[in-house]
């Protein structure tokens, strides 16, 4: 499919400090992007440059092959996209009026702006809220509200950024199920900044992770969890076994890797010697109990100590000394029973290993 | 007390019966105060917008200014406008010295910086991305600008209300550009003062009953508007 948004080479400044650094980023025909990244990592710089709500210092954008002019120049540009900020902003009138405010300030006739304003109340579940005042409605229907301003004037790309986290977690997952509902059955090219890594997974098609002010990478969800391509992005989306390794041996597409004593096996092709990062996710590592020792348990198989154990909701997070440091997560039923200090098995199946060159 | 008293009695006296030289006062200093307060708030409204949403060199420095033109004593832009406006001042050709042109003109510099203050506070308090709402949500420059002053509203009563009770109530400037005289640019303040300087007392007093009288009356009428926009939400 055809990019519908392009940005290259974009450079944004703040004083002498370059905050923004993106080479490339193309936006397909109704991808749902989402830009993830740490607090300062340049997300909401890069979504307000997209929306040409700010101009970079360098570089450009471009609009079906058009070059967008940001700020008041760029009119034509932005009445063909809508943005939802953090903070509902609404304006001081009533939600129906609100919804209608960018039909308005585009000269659409009356009837026309009922119609549209009626649909988007009712698929964002808030029709009965038309004649409230704005300011004196919830969070969440605030932030409803916001979203069917934006698509009331039927954009081609709706931006929004952290939509959610400004919501309690019963709205915002109600809001993020009628969201996916939109995004699917209108089939809208959306660009969204968050922290949340479930909710870009379940919205988006496409994830860009930033740091930096840079796009680190830019793949596929499934992709980027499983196949970071550098420990940053490793880190940042949760693969917290990051294990130095060298490559001892390396046959037929088969890597022998020697990690602080021990032998791990991967699939992959490199040359002896060459450092490696041995990325695991701690959802991916087995833990076995009952006496189970390493050397039944098969393949990248481990006997470790359990140094540390933290309970997060409904799973815990196990911290294991193995030579090198692994952790594993589990279920509270799995964890009955461990202690710290305790000797388990640990296995990482060879198939859950992705592999990343050191950096030189 | 007697005086005070008597001050009262003659002002509802002089109320009661429409007397048509205070009526005459009242109805000046109505007009020139009005008209310098709607020519500052035009003044002030667009210039503090601009402010408040501008970035450019020496901003700081302008904002400094407004910020202590909100303070600007009455007998200095007496003294300033009378230079600017005398017959061989650089404005002396308008010939408006000794005019309620000349006391329109004083006030609305009195009330300018005041409304300019009040409405680049106003705007500046509005959250941080709206003004980037607007513009995403298709806006024009000027869309912008109205709309962003629409959600100010109620701040910007204040302006109003700020501004014209300066002016309605200062008279240095006024004596000085206007000269105070009778039937022709003689205004609440400058009456109170001519009065007092004679020793007509109850006269002065009443004079100035009734100009609190309509300050009070405005400013009730615009913080009933205020207050209802606010239930309005």
């Amino acid at each position: 499919m055809s990019a519908i948004l392009q940005a290259t080479d974009l450079e944004v400044r703040r004083g002498t400090r370059t905050v923004l650094c993106v080479d490339e980023l193309s936006i397909r025909q109704g991808d749902v992007l989402a830009l993830i990244g740490p607090n300062g990592a340049g997300k909401t710089t890069l979504l307000q440059v997209l929306a040409a709500l700010l101009k970079p210092a360098r570089g450009k954008v471009l609009f079906k092959s058009e070059p967008v002019t940001s700020g008041a120049a760029g009119l034509a540009y932005r009445r063909q996209q809508a943005m939802v900020f953090q903070e509902p902003l609404l304006f001081a009138t009533t939600v129906f009026e609100n919804v209608a405010a960018g039909l308005k300030l585009r000269g659409v006739e009356k009837g026309r702006v009922d119609r549209l304003v009626q649909e988007n109340l009712a698929r964002f579940g808030i029709a009965h809220l038309a004649g409230r005042p704005a300011r004196k409605i919830s969070g969440g229907e605030a932030q409803r509200a916001s979203l069917a301003r934006a698509l009331a004037t039927e954009p081609q790309i709706l931006f929004m950024d952290e939509p959610f986290s400004s919501l309690d977690p019963p709205s915002r997952e109600a809001l993020i199920e009628d969201l996916e509902k939109v995004l699917k059955s209108s089939g809208i090219t959306a660009v969204m900044t968050t922290h949340d890594h479930g909710e870009a997974r379940r919205l988006s098609n496409r994830m860009a992770v930033m740091g930096d002010g840079r796009v680190w990478q830019h793949d596929a969800p499934a992709t980027v969890f499983c196949k970071p391509a550098n420990r940053f992005v490793a880190q940042f989306v949760g693969v917290d076994n990051l294990i130095a390794a060298t490559v001892a041996r390396s046959e037929n597409g088969r890597l022998w890797l020697s990690a602080s004593g021990r032998q791990i096996q991967a699939s992959g092709s490199a040359a002896v010697g060459t450092g490696l990062t041995v990325c695991v996710r701690p959802e991916s590592v087995r833990l076995y109990r009952n006496g189970l020792t390493a050397d039944d348990a098969g393949a990248n198989a481990f006997t470790g100590r359990i140094i540390r154990l933290i309970p997060m909701g409904y799973f815990h997070k196990l911290h294991l000394d193995c030579g090198f440091a692994l952790s594993a997560l589990c279920t509270d039923a799995d964890a009955v029973g461990w202690s710290v200090g305790d000797q388990a098995t640990v296995a990482i199946p060879p198939a859950c290993i992705h592999l990343i060159e050191n950096p030189p | 007390m007697d005086l005070l008293w008597e001050g009262i009695r003659k002002a509802i006296i002089l109320i009661v019966t429409g007397d048509p030289e205070v009526m005459g006062i009242l109805w000046l200093s109505l007009k020139v105060s009005g008209t310098a307060t709607l020519i500052s708030l035009v003044i002030g409204i667009t210039g503090g917008t601009a402010l408040a949403l501008g970035r450019f060199a020496g901003r700081n420095f302008v904002v400094g200014m407004v910020n202590t033109g909100m303070g600007l004593p009455p007998v200095v832009v007496g003294i300033f406008v009378t230079i600017f406006i005398w017959r061989n001042g650089p404005l002396g050709f308008l010939g408006i010295l000794y005019t309620p042109k000349a006391m329109i003109l004083a006030q609305a510099i009195i009330a300018t910086p005041i409304v300019m203050g009040i409405t680049l506070a106003a705007i500046q308090a509005l959250p941080k991305n709206l003004h980037l709402q607007i513009l995403a949500l298709g806006a024009t420059r000027v869309q912008t600008v109205l709309l962003l002053v629409r959600e100010a509203r109620l701040s910007l009563l204040a302006a109003v209300m700020a501004g014209f009770g300066g002016v309605i109530s200062e008279v240095g400037a006024s004596i000085m550009v206007g000269g105070n005289i009778k039937g022709y640019s003689r205004v609440l303040t400058t009456a109170a003062v001519m009065e007092t300087s004679r020793g007509n007392f109850d006269m002065a007093i009443a004079l100035g009953i009734i100009l609190m009288l309509l300050a009070y009356v405005i400013n009730l009428v615009l913080t009933r508007v205020q207050q209802s926009e606010r239930r309005g939400g």
